[in-house]
């Protein structure tokens, strides 16, 4: 384990960056009243997205959740898009009706973020069922924050998964907070893989800020899932660097448990360790860095040209209408 | 008098109460550290202690069901649900077990619990955030539901609720929290269930409340410098509502105009002015007017979303030409 060779370095690191830069211009274009209505962004936590998704196939699933666009640009969303989404724009994703809490690409796999705290978790189960009601070896994978283990659909669903045995690899992304409640506030137990003890299914805390060690964790219970050997809870420990939101003051942590969490930043330590492994060259992860960058201007160029969506978009799209009525 | 926003408002009658009331404690997500998502309980938690301003896990249904057990236990529990989107999730115990407990047990026992929430849309948050959602709990009796617009009726109405022996769902607006006016200093309490006439006229009768109503005011101004006196009442309370002086009203004017934020069917216009024709049908010179939401989910884009609730320009164009 852990041996990767340059092509996937190369797409592990890459992705992070990409995801890194993308909270990064949006924090930017927030302060400059150009991305209205907030974002929960995902800065710090990218290599659960980005190991998680390179345990699996294009064609399996995903749920995400408030906390979405890393999941979303991790499962193959184009930066375009989704940059022009979160404007609300008529060439986002979701032609500009969804917003940064509603981003899907359901072409994609990805079921789609969600505004309400464990609302997604119950259609990851709805998702596995279906999988194994068509009979195919697809998996799901569910993402869902530390807080949502406390909502009342993340007990439902993962009995109903356990039950069941569901093809659904629950994932949850341990931040140590919900907004400003620390888990330690929030929960009756702190070791968060305890919760999935009544519901018969295995579970494992893993190192969030390690893609290599969120990657080969994924990768052993999306096997099991995909055999029919049913689900499993992954905690992975992470942090994210932003407040809550753009108003949080973060005064329920410190400026130490910051840094302390900064220390160990997903993307410098992974691009060293490939580096000191001769995985890739200094030359290389400063290249790849530049190419992100490029790529993450001309999205944000793309969003802000893009036009907003017609008046007459209101109406649209709150039924299916069959082409020939 | 002395200014001060909605938000300050609130929290002065939060405080006051607590200090006023012993059995009167607060819970909810955020709002001891942190202050409440919108800063209403801010300061609290450093006021009070963490035993009586206390933040949850992001349980609503538990949050609901604990604050019925409490009140009906001893306590006079206001909690908070942080956006009224979130209502689903603890509606059962709303409207189950909050509104029909004390009728299910032969008026045996009280329900002193004050649900605060907040809703409306303006900050292009998107469906899960920006709902109107006041019109599901019309339809629940045992349930009282408030919804001031200015500060003076936010700080007086709620700390009637936390004093009254119903449940009262207390919905503030997103978009008010910063909004200014007049609050007088010191004690002072407003009735529920009482509407009150903001603006007095006499060929029409607009019927708008929370962020609605300042809209009404505005497109009201801009009639009058065209000769059309509307009067402006503000319910305040939706349920149960003050027909009396709607009716009161209607009777005068012989028109009325409903205004809400949430989408129209089936929604507050729909309840009012089926009273109002219930009441006043032979008083009505033209049919009654709703201006609502679109019957659409609440879209991001800003252009979609301005589109998707009144605002003043449409309620003057829409009176305009009913009156006229
Ligand atoms: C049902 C529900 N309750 C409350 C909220 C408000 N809210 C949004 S994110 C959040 C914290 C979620 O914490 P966690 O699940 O740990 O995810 P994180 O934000 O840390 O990624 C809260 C309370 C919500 N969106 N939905
Ligand atoms: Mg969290």
């Amino acid at each position: 384990m852990n041996r990767i060779d340059k092509k996937e370095a190369k797409h592990l690191l890459k992705q992070m960056m990409q995801i890194r830069q993308f909270e990064d211009a949006i924090m930017d274009l927030m302060a400059r009243n150009i991305a209205e209505g907030g974002s929960h962004l995902y800065a710090g936590e990218e290599a659960c997205a980005v190991g998680a998704m390179a345990a699996i196939r294009p064609d399996d699933y995903i749920t995400s959740t408030h906390r979405g666009h890393g999941h979303a640009i991790a499962k193959g969303g184009s930066l375009p898009e989704l940059m022009a989404e979160i404007l609300g724009k008529e060439t986002g994703v979701c032609k500009g009706k969804g917003g940064s809490l509603h981003l899907a690409d359901v072409s994609k796999g990805n079921l789609g973020a969600n505004g309400i705290v464990g609302g997604s978790i119950g259609i990851a189960a709805g998702a596995g069922l279906s999988i194994q009601l068509r009979g195919t070896d697809q998996i799901v994978l569910c993402f869902f924050g530390d807080g949502a283990t406390n909502t009342g659909l993340f007990h439902e669903s993962l009995n109903m998964a356990g039950k069941w045995k569901l093809p659904v690899v629950f994932i949850c992304e341990n931040n140590l907070y919900g907004m400003s409640v620390s888990v330690e506030r929030a929960c009756a137990i702190k070791d968060l893989t305890k919760k999935a003890v009544p519901y018969n299914m295995p579970a494992e805390c893993c190192n969030g800020m390690d893609v290599l060690a969120v990657k080969d964790m994924v990768t052993k219970y999306a096997a099991k899932a995909r055999t029919g050997e049913g689900p499993a809870l992954i905690v992975c420990d992470t942090y994210r660097y932003y407040g809550h939101s753009r108003s949080d003051p973060r005064v329920y942590r410190t400026k130490e448990e910051e840094k302390s969490w900064r220390d160990r930043d997903c993307i410098i330590t992974f691009g060293r360790k490939m580096q000191e492994q001769n995985i890739l060259t200094e030359k290389e992860v400063t290249d790849l860095e530049k190419e992100v960058t490029a790529e993450l201007e001309a999205a944000i160029d793309f969003a802000i040209k893009s036009p907003d969506p017609k008046p007459e978009e209101l109406y649209k799209d709150v039924y299916f209408e069959s082409p020939s009525s | 008098m002395r200014e001060i926003t909605y938000r300050q408002a609130l929290n002065e009658a939060l405080s006051e109460e607590m200090e006023r009331d012993q059995r009167v404690f607060l819970m909810g997500e955020d709002i001891a550290v942190y202050g409440g998502a919108y800063g209403v309980t801010l300061n609290l938690m450093q006021k009070f202690g963490e035993e009586r301003v206390r933040d949850t896990a992001i349980s609503e249904a538990a949050i609901i069901g604990a604050g019925l057990g409490a009140a009906i236990t001893g306590m006079r529990p206001v909690v908070e649900i942080m956006y009224i989107d979130f209502m689903g999730i603890c509606l059962e115990q709303i409207g189950n077990q909050v509104a029909k407990i004390r009728y299910m047990f032969g008026g045996k026992t009280t329900v002193p619990l004050v649900i605060r929430t907040e809703g409306g849309a303006g900050r292009t948050l998107g469906a899960h955030h920006s709902q109107s959602l006041e019109s599901w709990f019309l339809h629940v009796p045992g349930l009282k539901v408030v919804m001031p617009a200015t500060p003076a009726d936010a700080k007086g109405l709620l700390k009637s609720a936390i004093r009254e022996d119903n449940p009262i769902l207390f919905i503030e607006h997103k978009m008010l929290y910063n909004v200014k006016g007049p609050v007088p200093e010191g004690e002072y309490l407003l009735p529920i269930g009482k509407a009150e006439v903001k603006r007095p006229g006499k060929d029409a009768t607009v019927i708008a409340y929370s962020r609605m109503l300042y809209f009404a005011l505005e497109a009201a101004k801009r009639l009058a410098e065209e000769g059309i006196e509307v009067e402006v009442i503000d319910p305040r309370t939706l349920l149960p509502l003050d027909m009396e002086t709607i009716s009161e009203s209607v009777r005068k004017t012989h028109r009325a105009i409903i205004v809400e934020e949430g989408t129209k069917t089936g929604g507050t216009g729909a309840e009012i002015g089926m009273q109002i024709i219930e009441n006043c049908f032979d008083y009505l010179d033209a049919p009654v007017l709703r201006i609502a939401g679109a019957d659409v989910p609440m879209p991001k884009s800003a252009v979609l979303e301005k589109l998707a609730i009144p605002d003043a320009e449409r309620i003057y164009r829409e009176i305009k030409t009913l009156v006229s």
